[in-house]
């Protein structure tokens, strides 16, 4: 069967792999804000942010990196607007973080039509190329999936390592889980709270933002409107599909990426007998599903969407 | 047994004159005590009292508005303790174990107990030192806990220990517990007061809340006691007997329960071999009968998680049965939902009142006609009387005596008390044939308290039944007509008012 | 030390100066983004204030884009006051835009009396199913109603690429992506001559009055508040908590649904797939800032319309991005969060009092 053929395919998986990234980051980003307790729906305008900012930084000279490094500041901005809100004045995270996301939105549209005002296609620049490491990339199969990478999907890669140590194996770790489960227990420490919470989200949108990042300055050259398309939203699905862990965070963007990849390719292969929106649609119903299936045995942090106030136990 | 109090031994704490109000309420006027080494000393007071906010401002979380702490230092000279700062708390060397445990649910009891004594931003952490130090505190103490279970499936007297264990990893010199028996059998808590014996002979001094004169009196050195949120009395164990002190804890003399015996009626409530799943199979009911009568009190007593919250839910229409019947009056209830219980005359006085008996946003006037929804007094074509509703809420206030802000006002203004009349207005409007009360006077003052007493006998002897359940012993033996023990999702006709039988068959141990 | 403690009792002037302040606000704050831009600063708000009161035109049209943001704004309050975090209003809008085109465009050539019914009906039932999905996936298996409803919406969004592609295409719209235009009389009437504005604004009205009573008055109201403020304590107390949610559900997603038809029966006449420019999102917003209040909402989408509607007119005037709209907008639902805040809490300074020495 054709399905088998593309399953096997090295461009394939490559292209699961890519498309999986921003997922990847975005997940990840979710992932520490709900350990230590806080829902952000800010993800969709970070993620435009972080595209946003990226490609701006890039384009006006601060280099691949450079741009990496205002996506996640940028990111970090949006973050500490809704951890201020919803932690130490426990407003709604879920309105909270809608405001979020259609602020970062705003802005980053408003930021990109002021600097460009006339422009009719978008300016380009040059983004991440693959990494091409001799030897390895030669490598049948793998080498094509794993080395023809950019560094960004690297980056994701050892963020997924990242986080997993730091739940896993540091006390910072523990702490923020510990946050996220009875936040009396770290005040009862004399730790505060607050600091714990503004921290996780502050650091968990940074990561977001990368995710947006990936699409201006990998995936493609160049900033549309309307380019994030609900990415941010998955996340949030992936994330509870993923019940909170790293490894498994990593094996769900990876899948939804797959799925993205292959309905692609189906559409050339069916295209004519199946209207391409059912395609196109696919990875949102699947993430319909997946959060169906493991909603009711998912392990929420107890104390997610939970405020909590200093002195009022 | 009570020692004699070591006024020869050093002073470690010294509370000089601490205040505290909250808005209008004063939870504290102008409270001194000391604390010696070794000593265990007992804080004794009624809900509401002030023991927990005066803790509580040892440790920190609360600002004392007057009053100063001083705290013995490594030399053993008295210093201030920096108040409103828990971090100085902890560095001087105090501990708290609140009624709440502080442990995260999803990390094992090591985690628990390291958490906020490593560095931060360590790459690694060193769990197996920290393990054997833990064991040695166990060996030590005398306390014992699962250190690789996740703390959410442990018992309530494990995470206790695992409480007092964290404490002790940090070396404290004073310990407060805050009402450490409430969620112990009479076993457990005496268990726990032979390992406070053992940790005060290596110099631990001892805070612990209660309201329960029996452990008070046979377990402190010394008895302070508050009330009203200033402190009355202060008296040596050995001088002080039952009746002194709980002079002190009322200013007078406490009335004993003058329950007038009646004669039961027919069966109001028949529960034939009802299993229904709780939290976990400790707390699921299996093949449970039970029988309620007409004027009587039934009292469930038991420790709690050992199923009383699956029995209360079968009886409010909460939980639905897993097989069985329940009948109400003789008829089966099919379908066992909470309007269902409501229609077939039950009353239902819940166990959290906050959580399930009062929506806090809405006002007095609707809390009152929430469960009667469908009554033509209350509706009409699905809209509401208005005029009427408001009418005999400020009937009811007066009848029920529910003060507050008056019945347009959020219900969530008024206080505990209060509520509670609220929920007992609710439910005698309507003379409920069989009533579930679960743990009503929890966390009431003696007032509020006795109210409900007073509301239960009187529907009694109007010909309810009622089903009483709570940890509370005294309130059982005072009210009850008939006594049953829940243990292990499973009740036990008690043939015995004596207190030592029925802490025997709270804990499974049927003679 | 400041601590925070809640407020006893919030006064009517918090309840109501709150969000005017915080309108007030993010109008002021949108100097930044015009600096920035290098317009002038008093033209522009000039040129704001003329966009939306400068003629009856103006006014009208300011009207005519409220219409919609009434009925997302109710849509949205409503569910959020049972605590269902309906987000989905975007795609319900559509469902019932694409409900109004189903009948409204030759199945039934029947008068108008019978055929705005027909439209509203299937418009309604269009857009509540778009909720009904969600709240059983929520209900029944525990799916968090915020991302199914997310993600709804693009679903639904590309169904409508497809039935604008395929059945609903319009057969003489020369290959674009468009529906057949609604029988003339199917079209809801106009209010004025030459103006655009239309008689969805008095539906619209009669249903914010209508939800209002019902909230206020009806038991169904009360079930809705009971289960929104403690579904635990509603529960005990006899009231079906996923019963009256799914009420709810269909009632939020029928008023959204009632937008598309706003929109598509009223104003554009056929249905393209860039109907909305975010009604059914910045219906979240009017929702917050009438402080989930039925009538509020009127007030709220008046104010966000101007927003729109002057910025837009102002943006072209002064050459600022129309991005600033939007940006005004959420700026709006930020600043009203952060005044809910101030009108629940209050911030406490603890301090240790000296004692007086006498």
């Amino acid at each position: 069967m054709d399905i088998l053929q593309i399953l096997l395919s090295e461009s394939f998986w490559a292209a699961s792999l890519r498309i999986a990234t921003p997922l990847i980051f975005g997940v990840l980003g979710a992932l520490i804000c709900e350990k230590s307790g806080v829902l952000n729906l800010g993800i969709e305008g970070i993620f435009v942010a972080g595209a946003m900012t990226g490609w701006m930084a890039v384009w006006l000279g601060a280099g691949l990196w450079g741009g990496v490094l205002f996506a996640t500041l940028a990111g970090g901005f949006f973050g500490l607007i809704h951890a201020i809100l919803t932690v130490p004045l426990g407003l709604s995270q879920h309105v909270s973080g809608l405001g979020v996301t259609l602020f970062a939105t705003s802005v980053s549209y408003f930021s990109y039509r002021t600097a460009l005002p006339t422009v009719t296609s978008p300016p380009r620049i040059e983004p991440f190329r693959p990494l091409d490491i001799p030897i390895l990339s030669d490598l049948p199969f793998f080498g094509p999936v794993l080395f023809q990478q950019t560094a960004m999907t690297w980056l994701a890669l050892f963020m997924v390592g990242l986080v997993w140590y730091v739940f896993n194996r540091m006390a910072l770790g523990v702490a923020i889980k510990a946050v996220g489960d009875n936040p009396n227990s770290i005040d009862a420490q004399g730790l505060s709270v607050y600091a714990f919470r503004i921290g996780s989200v502050v650091a968990g949108s940074a990561l977001m933002a990368l995710g947006g990042a990936f699409l201006t300055m990998s995936a493609f050259d160049a900033f549309f409107f309307g380019m994030v398309n609900g990415r941010g939203w998955v996340c949030i699905a992936l994330v509870i599909f993923a019940s909170w862990r790293p490894g498994k965070a990593l094996l769900g963007a990876l899948l939804f990426g797959a799925f993205d990849a292959l309905q692609v390719r189906l559409q050339t292969e069916v295209g004519a007998l199946v209207p391409s929106q059912v395609f196109l649609a696919a990875p949102y119903v699947l993430s319909i599903f997946a959060l169906v299936i493991v909603a009711r045995s998912a392990d929420y942090p107890r104390a997610l969407l939970t405020p909590w106030f200093k002195g009022q136990r | 047994m009570p020692a004699i109090i070591q006024m020869n031994s050093r002073k470690v704490l010294a509370l000089n004159g601490l205040s505290k109000t909250f808005g209008s309420v004063v939870a504290n006027r102008d409270v001194s005590l000391d604390l010696y080494r070794g000593e265990v000393l007992a804080l004794l007071g009624e809900n509401g009292a002030g023991k927990t906010t005066l803790m509580n401002m040892i440790f920190g979380h609360y600002m004392p508005e007057s009053g100063s702490v001083d705290i013995e230092d490594a030399s053993g000279v008295l210093v201030p303790l920096s108040l409103g700062n828990p971090q100085a708390a902890i560095a001087a060397g105090i501990g708290m174990v609140h009624q709440h445990f502080a442990l995260a649910e999803n990390l094992d009891a090591l985690d628990n107990i390291m958490l906020g004594s490593e560095r931060l931003n360590g790459l690694r952490r060193y769990k197996a030192a920290a393990r054997d130090k833990v064991q040695e505190i166990m060996k030590e103490s005398g306390l014992s806990a699962p250190l690789t279970v996740p703390v959410g499936r442990l018992t309530v007297g494990e995470r206790q220990r695992i409480e007092i264990l964290k404490a002790l990893y940090r070396n404290v010199k004073i310990l407060v517990l805050d009402e450490p028996t409430a969620v112990l059998t009479p076993q457990e808590a005496d268990t726990l007061f032979k390992n406070i014996g053992t940790m005060t002979k290596s110099g631990l001094s001892v805070i612990f809340i209660s309201h329960k004169l029996r452990e008070v009196l046979a377990f402190s050195h010394r008895i302070v006691v508050l009330r009203h949120g200033a402190k009355v009395g202060e008296i040596a164990t050995s001088q002080a007997d039952e009746s002194k002190i709980a002079r002190m804890m009322v200013g007078a003399e406490t009335e004993e329960h003058t329950r007038e015996l009646m004669l039961p009626g027919k069966p109001i409530l028949r529960f034939e071999r009802v299993s229904a799943a709780g939290r976990s199979r400790r707390e699921s009911l299996e093949r449970i009968d039970l029988v309620v009568n007409k004027r009587e009190i039934l009292g469930i007593a038991g420790v709690s998680g050992n199923g009383q919250t699956a029995l209360a839910g079968a009886i409010s229409g909460m939980l639905g049965l897993n097989s069985g019947d329940i009948l109400v009056d003789g008829i089966t209830i099919k379908d066992g939902r909470p309007s269902v219980m409501v229609d077939a005359g039950v009353g239902r006085i819940p166990e959290d009142r906050h959580r399930d008996g009062i929506v806090g946003a809405m006002s007095v006037a609707e809390n009152m006609i929430i469960e009667c929804l469908d009554d033509q007094e209350v509706q009409r074509y699905g809209l509401l009387k208005w005029d009427a509703i408001q009418a005999s809420a400020e009937k009811m206030s007066v009848e029920y005596d529910v003060r507050g802000p008056g019945t347009q006002a959020p219900a969530r203004l008024l206080s505990g008390g209060n509520i509670q009349k609220l929920i007992l207005a609710r439910v005698f409007k309507r003379k409920p044939k069989l009533i579930l009360a679960n743990q009503p006077t929890r966390g009431l003052d003696m007032g509020a308290a006795a109210d409900v007493a007073k509301r239960l006998l009187e529907a009694r002897a109007r010909g309810a039944g009622v089903v009483l359940i709570s940890e509370d012993l005294d309130e059982i033996l005072s009210l009850s007509d008939r006594i049953m023990v829940i243990h292990d999702g499973q009740l036990t006709l008690a043939k015995t008012r004596d207190r030592a039988e029925l802490g025997l068959l709270m804990v499974g141990d049927a003679a | 030390m400041i601590r925070i403690e809640p407020r006893q009792s919030s006064s009517a002037l918090m309840t109501y100066g709150i969000p005017v302040f915080s309108a007030v606000i993010s109008l002021l704050l949108a100097a930044i983004p015009l600096t920035l831009s290098g317009a002038p600063i008093g033209a522009s708000y000039f040129e704001m204030f003329k966009g939306v009161f400068g003629s009856k035109f103006a006014f009208s049209e300011m009207l005519t884009r409220a219409t919609p943001l009434i009925f997302t704004g109710l849509a949205a309050a409503l569910a959020f006051r049972a605590r269902l975090w309906n987000i989905g209003a975007e795609g319900q809008l559509y469902l019932g835009a694409m409900g109004a085109v189903a009948v409204g465009t030759g199945v039934f050539d029947v008068s108008g009396m019978f055929l705005i019914p027909i439209i509203m009906v299937m418009g309604c039932a269009a857009g509540a199913s778009g909720m009904v999905i969600p709240t059983v996936l929520k209900t029944k298996f525990g799916a968090d109603e915020v991302v199914t409803t997310l993600l709804l919406n693009f679903i639904i969004l590309f169904f409508l690429q497809y039935m604008l592609e395929g059945p609903l295409k319009d057969p003489m719209g020369l290959g674009w992506p468009q529906s057949s235009p609604i029988l003339d009389q199917g079209m809801l009437p106009t209010l004025m001559d030459r103006m655009r504005i239309h008689s969805g604004l008095i539906i619209a009205l009669v249903c914010a009055v209508i939800a209002q009573f019902m909230l206020v008055r009806s038991v169904w109201g009360l079930k809705l508040r009971a289960i929104g403020e403690n579904a635990s304590a509603a529960r005990h107390a006899g009231i079906r908590v996923n019963r009256t949610l799914m009420s709810a559900a269909i009632v939020s997603g029928a008023l959204a649904g009632m937008a598309g038809v706003s929109e598509v029966a009223g104003l554009k006449g056929y249905l393209t797939s860039d109907l909305s420019p975010g009604f059914g999102y910045t219906g979240i917003v009017v929702a917050m800032l009438a402080g989930l209040s039925p009538l509020g909402v009127v007030a709220a989408a008046i104010f966000i319309a101007s927003v729109f509607v002057g910025a837009d007119s102002m943006s072209r005037a002064m050459g600022v991005s129309s991005y600033l709209e939007d940006l005004v907008v959420s700026t709006s639902l930020l600043c009203v969060l952060l005044g809910g805040f101030f009108a629940r809490f209050k911030f406490v300074r603890v301090t240790q009092k000296k004692e007086v020495m006498q």
